[in-house]
């Protein structure tokens, strides 16, 4: 079928462009034109493009706003830190952050589902703002939680260190607002890349296939999809958890590129959410592709903005705003479309919005 | 009990402070059918108008007041026009929720560009001999309860408005139907500005209360205040008035009692947890109208 | 045994009795009108018998299988599809994905399938696609697969929420006004079709449509209700010249 073959040349578009991006920076960096600021960036760079995929799978591709996206990072983030610092004696380097990757994944899906359950019974905005609320609640929980560990074993406690009752060997493993310090510096940009195409063609392959149809049909209409038997439930459930769990990876990368890990509002609270939000709806709501191309672009600009100083930030957020009407408002989009022949996607969103008035 | 009764008033102060701001965000919504992310950056704009007024320039009070009422006012309307007008028929709401987050983001590096990052002391519009009330065992702010009067005289007069008001009735009908709306002659980009104008000028006034309550006045002052009205006004059903008024003081309340009672440092996942009961009990806000898709 | 049988269906709104005392016996193989004036209540039948709602009294049994207060999945599952009045397509998709996802109960692969690519992937997604273009072409819309739902003409888009809801595989096909907003050419291909499907698939159809010339045209047996109520049942050509149903449709006087 044409159609087939049309979606996974662009899967493959998009598949090829990650692995182009890093080839290039490879060799970029084996010849020494990158300087230490930006090879400081490719890490953080794989982080939040595979925060775009993962919330694009929950807002693009299965309709419903999530608010709180950094709430699965964050447990991620903590989980494998958790168990990087537990086991950090007894494994390989790389054994080891497999394993934390995967932890980060495992318990940041178990939130997605157990969140899921009450979150995905209701609706829009109201949807959008009980995901706020549970990513706040995770952030504020971290920050009150204590760890510890001698040697008769873990010693947890919400209240403060001392209530651990450690004893004089004992290490404290998670510090209340301090969160954990000395993860050992296991991510690099090679992994980084790979969670990021591992995640990527998940993603495309699933919503190119049976699983991914009956996604988009309930994103389509509900009511239709379950009038074809469609079962509901769970393939929202299975889209939110999967989201969960990569963003739970990116939260293991991001956390093992850090030496102090806390959860404080600037990287995991709302406004973290948000700027993921912010990348799926600039790349275009749907487009794995766009949102990718959307978060490095976000996540460069600062630093091209560097030269500017103090203006940086409010030249950021202008950019933002045009980028964000020029994209999105009617005039300008018939404009693009006209003078950008070819653009699957965008002509599948223009043709689809002509019959609809707003979601 | 008497100190019961103390954090009572101090979470109803606060909690009026939040309904104030949450009116202008349910507003916005049931017009605009958008979420104003930057309602929240507007009130740390207004705080910033009256403290270059009242500190800075020396005039009174009240004149900080209006300045900031006027100044966020204008804001608003402009924010609309430049903004959001552009994406009104975008045919995605999350367009103009992430144009909205732009123009949050853009408020607070232009405050932090003209007012630096450190704090400044706000002084409060209630004069220093005037700052507490002691009535036999109480000891009360003065500010907690010109909160709470204020933010009732608001909802009253905002009552009055939409419902014996000319433009008042145009606000409701284009909440109900923005196409028939313009059917009917009501001028609906006039309707929408007076909504952003109103919003922000009320916007405005929360931003010198809260301020006065809580002295402290940073570029980011407006953001967590902010979140705390959105939730409030769903909480209390989003598009409500009396929602977003019962949502704000309930939030304010369960805020202070939690941090005095249970614990200062979840107190926020006290609230949000709250919030989940109650949304899951009531999937459209206390006050909301429940709306079953046509089948 | 029937294959449909509707035993004392009530639903209750508030105060309002929207649908009252309703039965039905609908034999397999029957091509079966249901009809009567805005708000009778006819769509609400569908829904009832979809369940979409739940009934407040009554028993609907499908082969003798007691179906009513089951979800909309399982009954789709049980054997019941349908299309609307105002159309839902997945519109964001193609013709061809449109059907497919009606397919999906039919076809199974696992999803670790999808995601590795392994070989029964290409194997289903190559049956499922001729499934689809087999069902596509009873409607003549296999020319269309790669078209975006959305951008298909009102009459098209009618026909394929039915090739939608075939694609189901049901026992019964429930069509809620599928000749609305047709003009007399696409009506008279859409009698066709549907002829064509109940003889090429022994499909069983019960279909509401204000279209009389449809309705005398190609059902043998009609309902028709009123306020809720049934007025009266039976062969097409009794009904339709019963006093009580001309008063209902031209009024009293």
């Amino acid at each position: 079928m044409n159609n087939i073959k049309k979606t996974s040349r662009n899967n493959m578009g998009t598949i090829g462009m990650i692995i182009a991006a890093f080839v290039i920076v490879q060799i970029l960096k084996t010849a020494g034109m990158i300087n230490s600021q930006m090879d400081g960036l490719l890490v953080p760079l794989c982080v939040y493009a595979t925060m775009a995929v993962s919330l694009n799978l929950v807002v693009g591709i299965l309709g419903e706003l999530s608010l709180g996206h950094a709430g699965f990072m964050c447990v991620g983030a903590f989980a494998s830190a958790f168990f990087s610092k537990v086991v950090e004696q007894s494994m390989g380097t790389f054994p080891r952050f497999l394993l934390a990757i995967l932890v980060g994944g495992a318990v940041a899906g178990v939130f997605g589902f157990l969140i899921g359950i009450p979150v995905l019974r209701l609706k829009g905005d109201y949807l959008a703002i009980v995901t706020l609320a549970f990513g706040e609640i995770i952030k504020n929980l971290m920050n009150v939680l204590y760890v510890g560990r001698d040697a008769a074993g873990l010693h947890f406690s919400i209240k403060d260190a001392a209530s651990l009752n450690l004893m004089e060997d004992g290490e404290m493993i998670i510090n209340g607002p301090l969160g954990i310090t000395g993860t050992p510096f296991d991510a690099n940009f090679v992994v980084g890349f790979l969670i990021l195409l591992i995640s990527t063609v998940v993603v495309l392959n699933l919503t190119n296939s049976r699983t991914g149809r009956a996604i988009m049909a309930i994103r389509d209409n509900r009511i239709a999809a379950g009038s074809v038997g469609v079962p509901i439930t769970k393939y929202k459930m299975a889209a939110f958890t999967l989201s969960a769990v990569i963003a739970g990876c990116a939260g293991a990368l991001y956390s093992h590129n850090l030496s102090s890990l806390i959860a404080t509002p600037a990287r995991f609270g709302y406004n973290m959410s948000i700027l993921f939000l912010v990348f799926v709806v600039l790349g275009g709501i749907g487009s794995t592709r766009g949102a990718i191309i959307a978060s490095i672009i976000l996540t460069l600009l600062p630093e091209v903005l560097r030269f500017m100083a103090d203006y940086r930030m409010l030249i950021y957020s202008i950019i933002l705003i045009v980028m964000m009407i020029i994209n999105w408002n009617p005039k300008s989009r018939a404009w693009i479309q006209k003078h950008r022949p070819g653009n699957v996607i965008r002509s599948r969103r223009e043709a689809s919005e002509a019959g609809k008035e707003g979601r | 009990m008497v100190s019961f009764i103390a954090y009572l008033i101090n979470g109803l102060s606060l909690g009026s402070i939040y309904a104030i701001i949450a009116i202008g965000y349910t507003m916005v919504y049931g017009i605009a059918k958008m979420l104003n992310f930057a309602h929240g950056d507007v009130i740390m704009v207004g705080a910033y108008i009256a403290f270059s007024v009242i500190t800075t320039a020396g005039m009174p009070p009240v004149v900080g007041l209006i300045a900031s009422m006027c100044g966020c006012m204008l804001l608003g309307i402009c924010i609309e026009k430049i903004a959001y007008k552009p994406l009104r028929h975008a045919g995605s709401s999350l367009a103009v929720l992430i144009t909205a987050i732009g123009v949050s983001y853009f408020l607070q590096n232009m405050a932090l560009i003209i007012f630096t990052s450190n704090p400044k002391m706000f002084t409060s519009i209630i004069p220093m001999d005037k700052m507490t009330i002691q009535a036999g065992a109480f000891r009360i702010q003065t500010i907690s309860l010109v909160c709470i009067a204020v933010s009732i005289v608001l909802v009253l007069l905002l009552q009055l408005f939409i419902n014996r008001t000319r433009p008042g009735q145009a606000m409701l009908a284009c909440s109900q139907d923005r196409g028939a709306a313009s059917l009917m002659g009501i001028s609906v980009n006039g309707t929408i500005s007076l909504t952003f104008a109103i919003g922000s000028a009320m916007a405005g006034i929360a931003g010198v209360l809260l301020c006065s309550a809580y002295p402290t006045l940073s570029p980011y002052t407006g953001s967590m205040p902010g979140i705390k009205a959105f939730v409030a006004a769903v909480f209390g059903g989003i598009g409500s008035i009396p929602g977003a008024m019962i949502g704000g003081l309930l939030l304010g309340v369960i805020e202070i009692l939690a941090k005095t009672y249970i614990s200062s440092q979840l107190s926020d996942a006290i609230v949000f947890s709250v919030l989940i009961v109650v949304l899951l009990v009531k999937p459209t806000g206390l006050m909301g109208k429940v709306v079953q898709e046509k089948v | 045994m029937a294959l449909l049988e509707i035993k004392n269906l009530s639903i209750q709104f508030g105060g309002l009795r929207a649908v009252d005392d309703f039965n039905l016996t609908v034999e397999k193989g029957d091509l079966y009108g249901l009809i009567g004036p805005n708000g009778a209540g006819k769509t609400t039948v569908f829904n009832l018998l979809t369940g979409e709602y739940k009934p407040t009294e009554g028993v609907i049994k499908l082969e003798d299988k007691d179906i009513t207060g089951m979800s909309t999945i399982d009954i789709n599952r049980a054997g019941v599809a349908r299309t609307f009045q105002n159309i839902r397509l997945f519109k964001d998709q193609s013709v061809l994905d449109n059907v497919k996802i009606g397919l999906h109960n039919q076809f199974r692969y696992s999803p670790v399938a999808a995601v590795l690519r392994l070989p029964s992937y290409f194997a289903v997604e190559k049956q499922m696609n001729e499934k689809a273009l087999e069902l596509l072409a009873v409607f003549d819309l296999d020319t269309e697969a790669d078209t975006l739902a959305s951008n298909l003409p009102y009459g098209k888009q009618r026909k394929l929420e039915i090739a939608r809801a075939m694609a189901t595989n049901p026992k019964l096909l429930l069509l809620d006004e599928p000749a609305a907003g047709m003009n007399p050419n696409e009506t008279e291909e859409l009698m066709e079709d549907i002829r064509f499907i109940r003889e090429k698939f022994g499909m069983t159809i019960l279909l509401i449509e204000h279209d009389m010339r449809l309705v005398s045209g190609i059902c043998e047996k009609l309902t028709v209700l009123n306020f809720g109520r049934i007025l009266t049942q039976g062969p097409t050509r009794d009904v339709l010249s019963n006093p009580e149903v001309i008063k209902a449709y031209l009024g009293d006087d």
